[in-house]
């Protein structure tokens, strides 16, 4: 259809328009956009949308009143944050004019273009984005499963199990007691985490239980960031840490919950006061429900659009993608969030899609007034997502600079992830 | 190496293709995450709102990339826009002209 004859038919359509409840039908570009799941992609498609495209009508579906963001609960379990600092609701969004539904979703209807909640009402939707995140592969290690999680907590997914149980488990742990994790392969949900939360932990048992070991077994050789890791380990928590990689044994196969035990592949046994395990994961139910998954569990999606490939009609966001080189950060969610909203917009309104740029900044906190990050920009090609040659990339190691310039560095990242994130939860939220 | 050329094929072409009105807002998103909605700053993290003109704008963005102006990421960020891109980001930010 050309625009001006969509115009002319959004004009024709005017009176009848002014009479229903949809009236925002009537102008160009208008569509009903449901958006399912409100954690970093779904919040931020709510509000880009709220902002620049008052034409959309937005509904955004989220089961919980409450959202506790992944980044800074490796503060919370290093007590240097509480639970209410990355907590937050979505009254600021509703008051923005998006229509904030608390229910969960029993199924996706793509042919009608549908949503049916657990209450039994049918959400309709011109476009769909689906934000879900992430489920946790119970049984991938065997014996854990969901209530094995309990005894050993994994504190990955907030809204599963806030990052307070292993926090109590930490604090509890006897001075002299080990702190075991278990790190998956990749891909999984925040790269840079389980090292961040090696940082976190480390930093505690410093101060707190200073007979204490850190035992991380790693399910593959390399993670993100990992000389600037083990830099700061060496310098910050000497003789605290001992990291394993795959190479070194560090696959974990099974776990004994009731004996707090963890076997590695060569059959190794360790016990724990703590045993913290990250599994392997997933995209979340929902988009494995509607049909979004391919056979390695995660959504492939069109680079230009965010559309899926598997499903016409809706945008996959966030962790739940495939989207290499792109890692699954809440920055790249709520980049994903922005572009899938304007390619959205614009196919709506009968125009090409946006060009694609992608963003990432990953801060770390390893130690107080110690920060370090990865950035990102990334485009689309024909068949995926790259980076743009020569930028991105990791802080400079100690090495690469003065002492006076190394503590300035340290000290600046550490302040401005502090910047970061209260900048991308107040956009979000506030 | 295939990928290489044909990223930069893409920029070449993209170029036309950046005067869509969605542009700027897509764009300011990588500024936003870290600067805030409006590029007030944050915690330490400077504004970058109608601090400069856009010419002065557009020399630090260069600067930065060029590793010759002090930066713990900037370097690194400013290095993945296209000129047209900061120029864009110049028209958003810079003070009114």
């Amino acid at each position: 259809m050309s625009i001006s004859r969509r115009n002319f038919l959004a004009a024709a359509a005017l009176p009848v328009a002014l009479a229903a409840p949809r009236i925002s039908h009537a102008q160009a570009g208008a569509g009903r956009v449901v958006i399912i799941g409100g954690g970093f992609g779904g919040a931020s498609a709510a509000r880009f949308a709220r902002d620049n495209f008052p034409a959309l009508d937005v509904t955004l579906i989220e089961r919980s009143r409450s959202f506790s963001t992944c980044p800074y609960g490796n503060l919370v379990l290093a007590g240097r944050r509480d639970m209410n600092s990355i907590t937050f609701g979505y009254e600021k969004l509703a008051a923005r004019g998006v229509r904030v539904v608390h229910q969960s979703v029993v199924a996706v209807d793509a042919a009608a273009k549908q949503v049916r909640l657990a209450g039994g009402a049918q959400i309709p939707y011109d476009r769909l984005i689906m934000s879900p995140g992430i489920d946790l592969r119970w049984g991938a290690i065997e014996g854990y499963d969901e209530a094995e999680s309990e005894r050993m907590p994994h504190g990955w997914v907030p809204s599963l199990q806030p990052i307070s149980l292993l926090r109590r488990q930490l604090e509890a742990m006897p001075d002299g007691g080990n702190f075991i994790m278990v790190i998956p392969d990749n891909p999984f949900r925040c790269p840079p985490g389980p090292y961040e939360r090696i940082s976190m932990v480390a930093d505690y048992l410093k101060r707190a239980k200073p007979r204490s070991k850190l035992i991380a077994l790693d399910a593959k050789n390399g993670f993100s960031k990992q000389p600037l890791f083990q830099d700061a380990w060496a310098e910050l928590y000497p003789g605290i840490i001992e990291w394993r990689g795959a190479s070194s044994d560090g696959r974990v196969m099974r776990v004994n919950a009731a004996a707090m035990e963890v076997e590695t592949e060569f059959g190794e046994k360790l016990k724990g006061a703590v045993v913290n395990v990250i599994p392997p994961q997933m995209a979340a139910k929902i988009a494995r429900d509607a049909g979004l998954a391919n056979q390695s569990g995660w959504c492939p999606i069109k680079p230009a659009t965010m559309e899926s490939t598997q499903v016409e009609g809706i945008h996959v966001l966030g962790d739940a993608t495939i989207a290499a080189p792109m890692p699954k950060s809440g920055f790249v969610a709520s980049s994903h969030a922005k572009h899938a909203v304007a390619c959205i917009a614009a196919s709506l309104a009968g125009r090409a899609p946006p060009a694609a740029t992608f963003f990432n900044t990953c801060y770390s906190h390893v130690g107080p007034d110690y920060g370090i990050s990865i950035v990102g920009v990334f485009r689309s090609g024909p068949n995926g997502f790259a980076e743009v040659e020569g930028s991105g990339g990791v802080s400079p190691r100690n090495a690469a600079m003065t002492a006076e310039r190394r503590k300035e560095q340290r000290q600046l990242e550490a302040l401005y992830a502090d910047g970061w994130y209260q900048s991308i939860t107040d956009e979000m939220f506030g | 190496m295939h990928l290489k050329i044909t990223l930069c094929f893409l920029f070449l072409t993209a170029t036309p293709a950046f005067a869509q009105a969605a542009d700027t807002p897509l764009l300011i998103g990588g500024c936003q995450g870290c600067h805030g909605a409006s590029g007030q700053g944050a915690q330490g993290i400077p504004s970058i709102k109608a601090n400069h003109s856009r010419d002065e704008f557009i020399a630090i963005m260069r600067a930065f990339g060029a590793n010759e102006r002090p930066a713990t990421v900037m370097g690194r960020i400013s290095r993945g826009y296209t000129p047209d891109q900061i120029a864009l980001l110049a028209a958003h930010y810079a003070r009114p002209q």
